[in-house]
């Protein structure tokens, strides 16, 4: 297996890593027990993702793809964030090896959790506007 | 700063000696000629293979017609598995004991064979990582062919009771088979005076190429081929004679057998600071036994933080290592060996195998713990999942 550079960047030099204080919306999915956990925090304004950070644990992909994701969706509205998918992040990232796609399905889940998480905390039924979005493995490729 | 290059990978693979490849390069270009020749140039390669053979009966303590020359560990652990099986089955017996945390050269043969009807008991192993000859006992019954137990466990290192293993299945007149490939070289092993029927050793696990190894099959137990063609091995196992590969595998061997106790001295006061350096970082783990263990492995959890990421990060440092996440398994589960002495996946996920050799300095061992809590550190400062112990357990969120 083998990662490319793109990747090797975003995991030893992951961008927007950390906590916001009082964030819009926050996000987790995965669990320990698959080996991967994404932590997502927004702070929104007028519709608008001005700052976005992860915690992550898990695989060098699994850093990559958070790390990639927030940098795909920061300064962008909610909107154009909702459109991110787990390919664009995979392209972001010059590919993954495939036993790691599901690592891009779990960023892009992070990120919708988070956008689901502010519309809840706007007292808004956030599957109106994100969909169904899982919070556990159901979505990953992986373990099926 | 030059990067440095520190490579605690020894139980994957080992660097070949420069006597190991001396002892071969005359069998490549000039002493090129084929064994089976009738003319000097052949029974020059001839000469070669009877001598390695004879050096490697008297390393292990078994006679010369009893080492059969092999691809590597995992061929001479299907050869004597299925061999074992076929002698077994043609005397009505078709049950297989081994153990749940065998290699996967000894696990998936295992599973071939139990589609093929036959029936295998795995033990399991204690906390610690030890078989426990009683169980060995009890699952032995009338229609057991074989009991095939490795001799040290690749990846946490134990050294299980092999003798009191063999005594056990002499009595009850089973064959015994132990995957030694990593106990080779760690470990003073002698046969006969153990009693083992059959053993495999692969050659890159210490200092020969890969791709060479052996099994030793007692005199007596008339092991059916695997592989079938000319009459080299005796009849037993055809191809030609990879001789300088064969005479590197035996100067090798030489090397890793010529003085165990000191090494094993050596080793082990350097594997001990490891154990204890990175062990007072917060919540680690030593996974397999403490004193029953080879002198070059150690193998500790670190909770919070994944296996792979923890590996890149090492690299990045120089320093190479290996894990039983699920992410370097190259499956969705952890390591088998992890989960079989009852860790729960988050904690095998985070798992370090360092596995040293006299080429690790104790400058390399500062270095390492110098380095390893400054990685964990960082890793666990990014990962949500160590908050959450934190704040559940009430700990401070440093190491
Ligand atoms: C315990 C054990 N058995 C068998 C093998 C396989 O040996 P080889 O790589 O020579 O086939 C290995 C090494 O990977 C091993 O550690």
């Amino acid at each position: 297996m083998i990662y490319s550079e793109k990747v090797m960047d975003h995991f030893a030099n992951p961008r927007n890593v950390g906590e916001i204080e009082n964030a819009d919306g926050i996000g987790e999915v995965g669990n320990a027990k698959c080996g991967d956990i994404m932590k997502m925090y927004l702070k929104i304004n007028g519709g608008i993702i001005e700052d976005v950070k992860f915690k992550t644990f898990g695989c060098g992909a699994a850093v990559a793809t958070s790390s990639m994701a927030t940098e795909l969706i920061k300064g962008k509205s909610i909107e154009e964030a909702l459109k991110l998918t787990n390919k664009a992040v995979i392209e972001a990232l010059d590919g993954l090896p495939p036993a790691k796609i599901h690592c891009s399905v779990l960023a892009e889940e992070a990120m919708k959790a988070a956008i689901a998480d502010y519309y809840t905390r706007q007292g808004l039924d956030p599957e109106l506007y994100v969909g169904k979005v899982s919070h556990n493995c159901d979505a990953c490729e992986g373990c099926k | 700063m030059e990067k440095r290059f520190i490579y605690c990978d020894n139980a994957a693979t080992t660097a070949v000696s420069k006597r190991a490849l001396d002892a071969a390069m005359p069998y490549f270009c000039s002493e090129f000629g084929n064994a089976s020749s009738i003319y000097m140039h052949g029974q020059n390669a001839a000469k070669a293979v009877l001598s390695a053979r004879e050096k490697i009966a008297g390393i292990l303590g078994c006679k010369t017609g009893e080492i059969y020359f092999t691809s590597g560990g995992s061929e001479a652990d299907n050869w004597a598995i299925k061999g074992a099986a076929l002698l077994g089955k043609a005397k009505g017996k078709n049950h297989i004991i081994t153990s749940v945390f065998e290699h996967h050269a000894v696990l998936h043969t295992c599973e071939f064979l139990e589609k093929q009807g036959f029936e295998v008991t795995y033990v399991p192993v204690d906390e610690n990582g030890l078989v426990r000859p009683k169980d060995i006992e009890d699952a032995i019954k009338d229609t057991t062919c074989l009991v095939t137990i490795m001799f040290a466990n690749n990846e946490i290192g134990t050294i299980q009771p092999i003798r009191e293993i063999a005594e056990i299945c002499k009595a009850r007149k089973v064959f015994f088979h132990t995957d030694a490939v990593q106990a080779v070289g760690n470990v003073e092993i002698n046969v006969k005076d153990m009693g083992i029927d059959m053993l495999s050793l692969s050659g890159h696990k210490i200092h020969a190429p890969k791709g060479i190894g052996a099994l030793y099959c007692r005199a007596g137990i008339s092991l059916p081929n695997l592989i079938h063609g000319g009459a080299q091995e005796k009849n037993k196992r055809a191809g030609t004679e990879n001789v300088p590969f064969i005479v590197a595998l035996s100067v090798a061997l030489e090397d890793a057998c010529s003085d165990i106790k000191a090494k094993q001295e050596r080793l082990s006061k350097k594997r001990d600071r490891l154990i204890d350096g990175i062990l007072k970082i917060q919540q680690t783990r030593l996974n397999g036994d403490r004193q029953k263990r080879l002198c070059s492995n150690v193998n500790i959890s670190i909770r919070g933080i994944e296996g792979e990421s923890l590996l890149l990060m090492l690299d990045m440092y120089g320093i190479l290592a290996s894990s039983g996440s699920a992410c370097t398994s190259g499956s969705l589960d952890p390591s088998h060996v992890l989960l079989a002495i009852g860790l729960p996946h988050e904690i095998a996920h985070g798992s370090l195998r360092l596995s040293i050799s006299d080429e690790t300095t104790d400058e390399d061992i500062d270095y390492i713990l110098e380095t390893v809590p400054k990685v964990v550190d960082r890793l666990r400062s990014m990962s949500p999942l160590w908050e959450r112990i934190c704040r559940e357990e009430g700990l401070v969120g440093t190491i």
